[in-house]
């Protein structure tokens, strides 16, 4: 096929992520041009609704944002309030939201593994096609997605903008007898989750190593879920509030999510990253399982971010596991809070990444200003970056179709949350 | 009333009279959080039973992709607020035979419809917040999808929940109006045994006034319902409006009680408006 000639493709909608892009590219004599990830999420806002609001407000609303990572969302916008209002969560309240955003995390990278990237490496339109062909792999997925639900909806009510979160700790302690029965379930699922490091790691996944920064949370002891502070393997090593000095955002003609950059440059977060510059962190059962497979780290392949997210899935059964193991009900479930003016700042990990947060409180404890920085904004430079060589790696002379399919494949590696935007993925080739 | 329902049965005889058995579905998202498609996408094992039921023709999210499929039954999630979703919007409608708005957004707007009601509309946040706002093409309000085309089910919630979704979807499988319950939430909560949040801890409790559905999870949790359902049928806003100020709120705060997750329906309106201008 002439890497010349000139050709045009469209692709309605991007499946299998979450909201709307598209992708543009041209290419000439076998070099792209240009190539721009656009992305289509209506704008709605969320910094200027939150103005005016009260606290338990603010957490309802972030919510909102995305309805598959709403934790996130109440996580990092908790700890922001909270340090706003100099209030001090206590040990017991900290240990609960690292417990509830695991079961985030499981029913995210479950979903996402399972239902949104497995389809691309066994071949299959969906998952529920592939459920026919591979019915255990999918039922495993299923399963696991599940019993994160499940861990949210036991100190939320439910999965989905979830009830259960307030400024200063929780509105009510989990039930000892519910919070017992899912530690039956997670010990069983435990398999399941070690089965799923060694079967994504068996996937014959493309081999593109590429040069790029990873950015994520470092916590002194732990995996980094709830907080930490801000590090890169380029040196960077950032107190929270300090974000703003080294990232800087930036808006452009094709899209309605801004573009953030590191000192100028595009940066990863997400899965991959936190593994890359967190390996050490793992227990040791993950770390084992982990190293069962072979994989080097730090990884350089992006495609090796499926295998990432099953070791993240590994290493939350197993911290859930270990935090409902000693689980004692508190009441009351929360520390008194007092509010006033301030400002405070939050930072956590979301599924897909680094999630920044920054309020400015009035006295009466009211938003004035709002400021939100979601990992897919962070990674959209860098899924820009990424396609524009993998797809030359992988050759112009493929036919649209296997571009088309390489193309979405790369960007799906990153699992955006457009949704966090909205979802018409037209693919433009156009080759002169 | 009775036009309403002349229209479902109008509908619903369009359903029922598909020449293939196995309907085909489709799931569209408007301008939402996801949220709501996941009633199916956690389905788990139901989500495979229900695709032996029917042909999922399109479902952006969960893989298969055919937009303007012509489908026996649509759901769609979101609200609209962009000229290319209003141009959208009725493409799904000329496409399907029965149309269900999936959710606040759908239903009524949504979180995002409070844009609606900022005084120069959506372009002075749009300033705010990007560097180009000539780059944004939006609409200056967020609105439900039956001001745009007709809606023959609406089913409310944010989110909406997989058993009101599945319910309703298995009535429709069998041929028959979905019958949902638009009472009080009060009512599930007293049958759960909860104890008052308004009389016994004097919180501005939303539940006399919102559509049942949740599954009373606010009051479980000891904490005042906030309305994500929607009004329920016949609110009687003004009254519990007044009880809020009897609680020693401020008008301001009681207005924001009903200008929150579904801001743009009518009644919730009307009684944010009222007390706006009083305070």
């Amino acid at each position: 096929m002439s890497e010349n000639r000139e050709i045009r493709i469209e692709v309605p909608v991007l499946a299998r992520v979450e909201g709307e892009g598209a992708l543009e590219l041209s290419a000439s004599g076998g070099q792209i041009e240009t190539l721009r990830l656009r992305i289509f999420e209506p704008p709605r806002y969320f910094e200027k609704f939150l103005e005016g609001r009260g606290h338990q407000e603010v957490l309802d609303v972030v919510a909102r944002i995305c309805g598959i990572c709403p934790v996130a969302y109440q996580m990092t916008a908790v700890q922001a309030l909270e340090q706003a209002f100099g209030v001090q969560a206590s040990p017991w309240v900290i240990r609960m939201r690292r417990l509830m955003y695991c079961g985030e995390w499981l029913q995210s990278h479950a979903l996402h593994i399972h239902l949104l990237a497995l389809p691309d490496f066994l071949g299959f339109e969906s998952g529920i096609a592939m459920a026919a062909r591979h019915p255990e792999a999918v039922r495993r997925g299923l399963r696991l997605q599940r019993l994160g639900n499940d861990l949210i909806r036991l100190f939320g009510g439910r999965s989905v903008h979830p009830v259960g979160m307030r400024v200063g700790g929780f509105h009510r302690a989990p039930d000892p007898e519910r919070a017992a029965t899912l530690l039956e379930e997670m010990r069983a699922a435990l398999p399941d989750a070690e089965d799923l490091v060694a079967f994504t790691a068996s996937l014959d996944l493309p081999q593109d190593d590429q040069d790029f920064t990873s950015v994520s949370l470092r916590h002194e002891s732990e995996y980094p879920l709830y907080s930490g502070r801000i590090v890169s393997d380029r040196g960077l090593d950032l107190a929270v509030e300090d974000y703003p000095k080294h990232f800087q955002e930036s808006h452009v003609a094709h899209s309605t999510a801004l573009y953030a950059h590191l000192d100028g440059e595009p940066y990863l977060v997400g899965p991959l990253a936190r593994l890359n510059l967190n390996h050490d962190r793992l227990s040791p059962p993950a770390r084992a399982a982990l190293d069962a497979t072979g994989l080097q780290l730090p990884s350089r392949n992006m495609f090796h971010s499926v295998i990432a997210r099953a070791v993240e899935i590994h290493e939350v059964v197993l911290e859930a596991i270990r935090l409902l193991e000693s689980y004692r009900p508190e009441e009351p479930a929360h520390v008194p809070v007092t509010v006033g003016a301030g400002t405070g700042f939050g930072a956590t990990e979301a599924p897909r990444g680094l999630l920044w947060h920054r309020y400015e409180l009035d006295a009466a404890g009211k938003v004035r200003s709002a400021q939100i920085v979601p990992p897919t904004s962070q990674n959209q430079a860098r899924i820009e970056d990424d396609l524009k060589r993998s797809l030359e790696a992988f050759g112009l002379h493929n036919d649209d179709d296997a571009l088309r399919l390489r193309g979405e494949t790369v960007i799906r590696n990153y699992d955006p949350c457009i949704s966090c935007a909205t979802h018409f993925l037209k693919v433009r080739i156009q080759r002169r | 009333m009775a036009g309403q329902n002349r229209n479902q049965t109008d509908a619903l005889d369009r359903l029922n009279d598909r020449s293939n058995p196995r309907p085909r579905i489709a799931v569209h998202k408007f301008s939402s959080c996801d949220g709501c498609q996941l009633a199916f996408i956690n389905a788990g094992e139901a989500l495979l039973e229900l695709a032996q039921l029917v042909d999922i023709v399109h479902f952006a999210e969960a893989g298969p992709m055919d937009p303007e499929a012509a489908v026996d039954l649509a759901f769609v999630e979101g609200s609209i607020s962009t000229p290319d979703e209003a141009e959208r919007i009725r493409k799904v409608r000329a496409s399907s035979r029965y149309l269900v708005s999936l959710g606040a957004c759908a239903t009524s707007g949504g979180l995002q419809a409070l844009r609606n009601f900022n005084d120069d509309g959506a372009k002075g946040w749009t300033e705010a917040i990007y560097a180009q706002p000539a780059f944004i093409d939006s609409l200056d309000t967020a609105t439900p999808v039956a001001e745009h085309v007709k809606v023959d089910l609406e089913l409310w919630g944010c989110p909406v929940n997989a058993r009101q979704v599945f319910q309703a979807l298995r009535q429709l499988l069998f041929g028959v109006a979905p019958v949902v319950d638009k009472d009080k939430l009060c009512v599930e909560c007293k049958r759960q045994q909860h104890v008052c949040v308004l009389v016994a801890k004097g919180e501005p409790c939303m539940g006399p006034v919102t559509h049942t559905g949740c599954g009373a999870l606010c009051p479980a949790f000891g904490r005042d319902c906030y309305a994500c359902f929607g009004p329920a049928e016949n609110p009687n806003t003004a009254a519990l409006a007044r009880r809020f100020e009897g609680l020693g709120l401020m008008p301001e705060a009681v207005a924001r009680r009903f200008h929150f997750i579904n801001s743009h329906a009518p009644a919730f309106r009307s009684e944010w408006l009222a007390w706006k201008q009083g305070s």
